[in-house]
């Protein structure tokens, strides 16, 4: 087990120079105990520090760059069993594999259809993190020449071949770019050691029969100097893998046991010929436990649903996604249309705007700032009040856009329409139902 | 080297209760089969330390009247039957589905507002019809629920469907009617562990067996709450699996309801480009939100799409493999 955050705390500097970025040096050792952040964060440290600190404040699970520049790939370095116990921290890499078999022409259209590919959800840019090269034809220029145009397109790539020269002809195309090399095994793995440190690229670690000879390999390869490793326990079915991984973070998490605690890397496309499971057992793979995923098809019919069950797995449970307060515009409304108000909590709008776009009747939904509250523990909190409501209604553009004075509150706070009418004068209060799913019958009802 | 791994396996004190639906002529019934649920002594299908005895199963859901708030591709994909309950059901039963969930949705004041003795027709059709266990859901208002749900409990007497559902507020008389013929009820709270537990207990205090209650803690789809309902699964299998005995109920999650509401899945009108075709998108939507949540503890998974549904049976196929 690592130490307390008092116990690193009497070991670090104490001066707090604030350089790691935490105010204090406790701060900062509370986190090292929590193991989110790195000891090398401290500039400070002493080497007997370090030595005693090391082996504490490693994270149980190493973090793991693919990629440079701006669209670098972060994996690993996760603390938990389930995200109620905190957070999943580092959304798993969504990779796209390719053959290096393509013609030129039709490689450069699906690596600019895939590095174009974006799309925004609550407020977030999202799309797939980069692609895999799988070196088909044995040849080191065909293989270069794919992995050039993955690096040029500025995505993230993975090296896939099993011949370490066709890898180094990928490699140096792809060097400075930290491309993920696929994959280090009992019989090559001192080559691909080399390679990988040769060129500071992360490794993956394809293991034989079980766990044990995978942490017998990653083991060498550390005491070579290949540090940053991605395991591939080889997962070749739902079930197994499930218990695969759920092993492998319980180790890590549980246990601290080293060898094991690398980001797992995982090809659904492997599995299945069936486009839709490889992504259904992509979903899987998100919501257990792995840290790269590599499709073998990219359709946004399936790569959006993906996109957004991840950040559906890895929001913060503490501090869930807030809607910017604001007007809102449910199926083009007329100045007309019906006005709601609600709370900018994003379960909370989200349920509101479902059920009025459910209702088929556009309207306005004016998204107060609650803090991201709920409506009734925003209007316990006094976040939700007459005043709050008043002021949204008349600084977010209500009165340019809405041509009548009727509002409808949510039904949890009919208490305050009397404060609300002292605060609105001419406009009528209409208290609506308590739960989002009474909207529709009330608009089509009581509008 | 030898490398030997610490052993992380898991023994829990508690296991989730078993629940069987439907009732065959052995039993008084007559339902070809039962379907029972539950019974995991572990997180699910982690099948290195326990035993998944009854894998999850999937309800297709039916409507006493065609849906007016239905997706086109869901209507598509069932064409004429939609008019006709009874040819419904026989479809979806066709269609591979464990149960099959009818929805009163008819006795909606709004829709319909038809009342006991159409429900009961309803019912007895639906039975007539299907040889498979049933659910049968209200129009989700209160009294309208109370009335249809007591009409369906009395008609479908020793056949152990379950209706529902009971909310905090309006759980005493249909649980009443459970008990009087020998159904089950769905216990419906808001995403969270506590109110569960509390309902749960409630439902019991009345003297209905445990064994006759199935839970809904409330589905958010996916883009739309997801992550919420799965948390609270996962708490909730975590208390169950620790000892909570009122936290023990199979869960059943209306995955279905909940994807078809989402825009996504629902329309293919003003949606940017990149959500991708509209059918394959939906269909979809619907089947990962019901990955989802079976990893997070799914007894029942109650769906629309025919589609999704044979892909939800495959995925639960492949992960009940070894278990």
């Amino acid at each position: 087990m690592g130490l307390s955050g008092l116990a690193i705390y009497k070991l670090l500097p104490k001066t707090n120079c604030k350089e790691c970025g935490y105010p204090t040096c406790l701060a900062f050792a509370m986190k090292l105990a929590a193991r989110q952040v790195e000891l090398s964060d401290c500039p400070y440290v002493s080497d007997e520090a370090k030595a005693q600190l090391d082996a504490s404040s490693a994270p149980p699970i190493r973090l793991v760059t693919i990629g440079g520049g701006e669209k670098k790939v972060e994996v690993g370095n996760e603390t938990v069993l389930f995200r109620h116990d905190k957070t999943f921290y580092h959304q798993p890499g969504l990779f796209i594999r390719l053959g290096d078999d393509l013609p030129a022409d039709a490689l450069a259209a699906k690596v600019s259809e895939i590095a174009g590919y974006g799309v925004e959800r609550v407020g977030m840019q999202m799309g797939a993190d980069g692609i895999a090269v799988h070196g088909k034809t044995g040849q080191p220029e065909a293989f270069a020449r794919a992995v050039k145009a993955v690096v040029d397109a500025g995505l993230p790539a993975i090296l896939i071949a099993d011949d370490p020269t066709v890898l180094e002809a990928g490699l140096k195309a792809a060097q400075g770019k930290a491309p993920l090399v696929y994959a280090a095994d009992a019989a090559n793995w001192e080559k691909m050691a080399a390679l990988a440190t040769q060129y500071q690229a992360p490794l993956a670690v394809r293991g034989g029969n079980g766990l044990e000879s995978l942490a017998d390999l990653t083991q060498k390869l550390d005491a070579k100097g290949a540090k940053d490793l991605v395991i591939d326990p080889g997962m070749t079915d739902w079930a197994g893998s499930l218990n695969t991984v759920t092993q492998l973070r319980r180790l890590a998490i549980r246990k601290n046991y080293r060898a094991l605690g690398y980001p797992i890397i995982a090809f659904p496309g492997q599995v299945t010929e069936d486009e839709d499971e490889e992504a259904l057992l992509a979903a899987q793979y998100i919501a257990k436990y792995v840290g790269v995923i590599v499709l073998d098809h990219f359709d946004p019919a399936s790569f959006y649903p993906l996109l957004t069950l991840r950040q559906n797995i890895y929001t913060d449970p503490q501090k869930p996604i807030q809607v910017s307060p604001g007007l809102y515009e449910i199926g083009n409304p007329r100045p007309e249309s019906p006005l709601l108000v609600t709370t900018n909590f994003s379960l909370t709008y989200f349920s509101v705007a479902g059920e009025v776009e459910g209702s088929g009747i556009p309207a306005w939904l004016l998204v107060c700032d609650s803090e991201g509250m709920s409506v009734l523990t925003a209007w316990a909190a006094g976040k939700f009040d007459a005043e709050r409501i008043a002021k949204s209604v008349n600084t977010m553009g209500v009165l340019d856009k809405v041509a009548h004075k009727k509002i409808v509150i949510p039904g949890h706070v009919s208490s305050i329409s009397g404060e609300l009418e002292d605060e609105l004068p001419g406009w009528q209060i209409m208290v609506g139902p308590r739960e989002a799913i009474g909207i529709p019958s009330f608009l089509k009802n009581l509008w | 080297m030898a490398t030997a791994i610490p052993a992380v396996k898991e023994t829990w004190t508690g296991k989730i209760r078993e629940v069987t639906l439907g009732a065959t002529a052995a039993e008084h019934g007559t339902r070809s089969k039962t379907v029972t649920v539950g019974g995991n002594t572990g997180l699910p299908f982690l099948h290195f330390e326990s035993q998944t005895p009854n894998p999850p199963v999937v309800a297709l859901e039916i409507s006493d009247q065609k849906p007016e708030d239905w997706s086109p591709v869901l209507l598509e994909a069932w064409g004429d039957v939609v008019f006709d309950v009874a040819a419904w059901a026989a479809k979806a039963e066709e269609m591979g589905a464990d149960l099959i969930a009818l929805s009163l949705d008819s006795a909606h004041p709004e829709r319909g507002n038809t009342g006991a003795k159409a429900a009961r027709a309803t019912v007895r059709k639906v039975l007539d019809a299907t040889s498979l266990p049933l659910i049968v859901y209200g129009p989700g208002q209160a009294e309208k629920d109370n009335e249809v749900l007591v009409a369906a409990a009395e008609e479908a007497a020793g056949e152990r469907i379950a209706i529902g559902n009971c909310e905090d507020k309006n759980y005493r008389t249909l649980v009443a009617a459970a008990m009087a013929h020998g159904q089950l009820v769905i216990a419906k709270t808001p995403i969270d562990v506590n109110l569960a537990k509390q309902l749960n207990i409630l439902i019991s205090d009345m003297r209905l067996p445990a064994e006759r209650i199935l839970m809904d803690p409330t589905t958010g789809a996916l883009g739309y709450g997801l992550e919420y309902t799965y948390s609270v699964m996962e708490r909730l299998m975590l208390a169950a699996l620790t000892g909570d005995g009122m936290t023990q109920q199979p869960m059943i999650v209306t995955v279905g309801t909940e994807a078809w509401r989402t825009k996504e899945a629902r329309v293919n009108e003003g949606v940017p480009q990149e959500w991708g075709n509209w059918r394959r998108r939906a269909v979809l939507w619907e089947a990962m939100t019901a990955t989802a949540l079976l990893e997070s503890g799914a007894s029942i998974v109650v769906l629309r799409h025919p589609e999704a549904a044979s892909k939800v049976k495959k995925t639960i196929a492949k992960l009940t493999v070894g278990g």
